[in-house]
């Protein structure tokens, strides 16, 4: 069906030029053709997001707009920048509007017919405008020092008694730095804006110049929480590049952990919900079964959030098949009390009020924001890497992915204890398929220079690595899509028409990660 | 009503001195400094947290992102692991008097990864009960004692910093958590970071590692409130 259709929009731009490598299609577009390519695709591929590259001819810049879909292959447009504008695609594919302001801002791209650039990653009060970090390969970066901070956020609302309400982006207890600026006019919110990038770390830039070991490090401490997922989509693209074969067992492994990791992240994420409905109780014994989740992630890997587990090419260690069936005991005797608080919970009128049509996102908004992860699945799109594009060892293993139809707070809650069923499934089925172990691991090393992508389904949604090396396997450039920065750019949306006390709830059934939007 | 009974239900689970003997999953443990001629070489560390002298090599814990390289299974001469979790240090000499009524804590989120955050949220969970030893945190500056900063402090989160500092009444006490905080961790050579937490305000307690289990913050807790001796300034904690 996707081939199909491929074939049906190649054929109407011979002109293009286009090549094919193995799961990949290049499409190199004059500037001028993107929105009517966008909108061909549109339908049946998701917008990954936007892929900044070193052209290999002429060293300028030009950007790949990235698109995926179900059992097809990867297509990038390419666009040359030839320091004119880009027209923006964002009219078209809501999605694209965070990322081309990113672009602007990181590398002075124009996109013209965007109606808001400027003052996004880089907050003007202490960057001037035009800085382009990105853009140049050198850290002397002006910074300005002295104008005071401006803290307003943009009005949209223009009613009498109207006023904005800003929070953040210190919050009370143990919550990531953001800042929310809530239109209203008395109880309702009718606008909902974001001021992120408070935390922006400048992941991208610092692994400009790494070695794969060091980019691994660094790709897990974009978002703690989701750490192997990050490590896990940034080494398969370094094994590309290598040309090297990963060792089934250490595929199935990975798969093992990152499953591990899912169950974890989404309890973590039920824990806040119950917590933000005021239910303590149930929050308490959750979080303290996050507890045993991470103890158990300690004992085992060394590491509680599992960190320094993945390496290029394998994985830092190994277990014995006792240790296996015995985490996979250990996971049961964790996950069962946990479903009979959860099934409690389906019970509880007073929980269900504050979840049920709570913070609806309705499928054609999830669709034009190309959402991903749970949030995406529970307004009704079945989307999920693990499926769309098997990688590691996710063609062996049968699941199911489970899709709710409300797109409600109380449809991600769903969601995300239905993933937890399918993901202790998935870890049940891998010690029977464990292959012996090997006795050494072979050395790892990146001879040739290219560009490669890495994906992985983390517990949040899809995280889409783009990692060009040069023949030395040093990172020249990387471009790291999370599901922060795509998942947050429709949470506004999901607020409005809602009241303030409405808003901690609502917040909490999305589980987004602020670090993994600002890297 | 229901729940509050479903919870009485549950088994006791905070832990108490006695369970917490086996550290089996509640510490990474951290690499200990290890005789030269046994120990991995300077250059297998990211983070430049491995210096020689005198025949040692000593370990720089404000660097050190317990990443384990310096353990993998190609080097011939692994670092010494050591385990265990009193990891907080006092950094500032003139602290006054330690605080023996409960404590309100802030945190501030200066760039941090999740992962300190969410240790220092397992902190409230039944398992280390946070509460039992009088901590709360608390939204209000006014009536916040010690301020918990994580991250490297990002360039956008310095000035909110300072001010939260600023509007906090005296005495207080400052919390540094985390690698990234004592030093920037790995993430000390982006421009987009201003720099380690002192470089902004004065620190009074650190906690390295990354990220600093939930029993190394009680640990830093337990000093501030004068439980736990103070550890001698070991000099391995920037001043
Ligand atoms: S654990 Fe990692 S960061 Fe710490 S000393 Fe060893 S190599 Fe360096
Ligand atoms: S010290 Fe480590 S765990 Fe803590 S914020 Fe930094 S990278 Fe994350």
């Amino acid at each position: 069906m996707t081939e199909k259709t491929l074939e049906h929009i190649l054929e109407q731009h011979e002109e293009m030029a286009v090549t094919v490598e193995p799961n990949w299609i290049r499409i190199a577009a004059p500037a001028s053709r993107l929105p009517e390519l966008a909108s061909q695709l549109a339908p049946e591929w998701a917008f990954a997001g936007i892929v900044p590259e070193n052209d290999p001819k002429t060293q300028s810049l030009r950007l790949l707009y990235v698109f995926y879909a179900r059992n097809g292959p990867w297509v990038g447009i390419e666009v040359r920048n030839h320091d004119q504008s880009i027209p923006t695609i964002s009219n078209i594919l809501f999605a694209a509007d965070w990322q081309e302001r990113e672009m602007e801002d990181l590398f002075d791209v124009q996109f013209e017919g965007h109606p808001q650039l400027g003052d996004f990653v880089l907050h003007d009060s202490h960057w001037p405008e035009g800085t382009a970090p990105m853009k140049r390969h050198s850290w002397e970066i002006r910074q300005k020092t002295t104008e005071s901070r401006n803290l307003s956020t943009p009005r949209i609302v223009e009613a009498s008694g109207s006023f904005v309400m800003p929070i953040g982006p210190i919050f009370s207890g143990t919550q990531e730095a953001i800042q929310f600026g809530l239109e209203t006019v008395g109880e309702e919110i009718v606008f909902a804006h974001i001021r992120p990038f408070y935390k922006y770390r400048a992941v991208e830039k610092l692994l400009e110049g790494q070695t794969p070991s060091v980019a691994l490090l660094i790709a897990e401490r974009i978002d703690g929480l989701t750490a192997f997922s990050h490590s896990l989509a940034m080494a398969q693209a370094f094994e590309t590049l290598a040309g090297a074969p990963v060792p089934p067992r250490v595929r199935l492994l990975r798969v093992f952990w990152a499953e591990i990791e899912r169950i974890r992240s989404h309890m973590q994420v039920l824990a806040g919900i119950l917590e933000s409905t005021g239910l303590s109780v149930p929050a308490n014994l959750i979080q303290a079964l996050e507890e045993d989740l991470l103890q158990l992630s300690g004992a085992l890997t060394g590491h509680r959030y599992l960190f320094g587990l993945v390496r290029p090419g394998g994985l830092s260690r190994d277990w014995s098949d006792t240790e296996i069936e015995n985490i996979v005991d250990r996971l049961g005797t964790i996950l069962e009390p946990s479903q009979r608080i959860l099934d409690a919970l389906t019970f509880d009128n007073s929980f269900l009020d504050r979840l049920e049509a709570v913070g609806t996102l309705s499928l054609e908004s999830a669709s034009t924001h190309c959402l991903v992860g749970p949030v995406a699945r529970a307004s009704g799109i079945n989307r999920d890497l693990r499926v769309w594009q098997p990688y590691q060892a996710y063609d062996q293993i049968t699941f199911d992915v489970p899709v709710q139809a409300e797109g409600d707070g109380y449809a991600r809650f769903r969601q995300l204890c239905q993933e937890i069923v399918q993901s202790y499934r998935i870890v049940q089925q891998i010690p029977p398929l464990l292959p012996a172990a090997l006795s050494q691991t072979e050395d790892f090393g990146i001879t040739q220079a290219g560009t490669a992508l890495g994906y992985a389904e983390s517990p949040a949604g899809a995280v889409i690595c783009c990692v060009s090396a040069n023949s030395r396997g040093m990172v020249e450039r990387c471009r790291v899509i999370t599901p922060g920065l795509v998942n947050w750019h429709a949470f506004p949306q999901s607020v409005r028409h809602f009241a303030f006390q409405d808003f901690p709830i609502i917040l909490a059934t999305f589980g987004l990660s602020v670090a993994d939007l600002d890297r | 009503m229901l729940w509050f009974r479903k919870g009485l239900d549950q088994p006791v689970r905070t832990l108490t001195p006695k369970t917490s003997s086996t550290l089996h999953g509640l510490s990474p443990g951290r690499p200990a400094p290890t005789p030269s001629r046994d120990a991995a070489p300077e250059d297998v560390c990211p983070t430049h947290a491995l210096k020689e002298h005198d025949g040692v090599m000593d370990v720089d814990y404000t660097q050190c992102i317990q990443c384990r390289l310096c353990r993998q299974q190609s080097l011939k001469n692994k670092m010494n692991w050591e385990e265990g979790f009193h990891w907080a240090q006092m950094t500032s000499t003139s602290l006054p008097d330690a605080f023996h009524h409960s404590v309100h804590v802030r945190v501030v989120d200066a760039g941090d990864c999740g992962a300190c955050l969410n240790e220092l949220h397992q902190l409230a969970s039944p398992v280390y009960s946070l509460h039992r030893l009088g901590i709360a945190f608390t939204p209000a500056p006014r009536e916040a004692d010690v301020l918990v900063v994580t991250g490297p402090v990002t360039v956008s989160m310095k000035e909110t910093l300072e001010e939260a500092f600023q509007s906090m009444p005296t005495p207080k006490r400052v919390m540094a958590v985390g690698t990234c905080a004592l030093s920037g961790g790995i993430f000390s050579s982006s421009f987009a970071v201003a720099g380690p937490v002192d470089r902004v305000i004065p620190v009074d307690i650190a906690i390295p590692g990354c990220p600093p289990p939930p029993l190394a913050l009680l640990d830093g807790f337990r000093l501030i409130m004068g439980a736990r001796p103070e550890n001698p300034l070991d000099g391995r904690v920037r001043k």
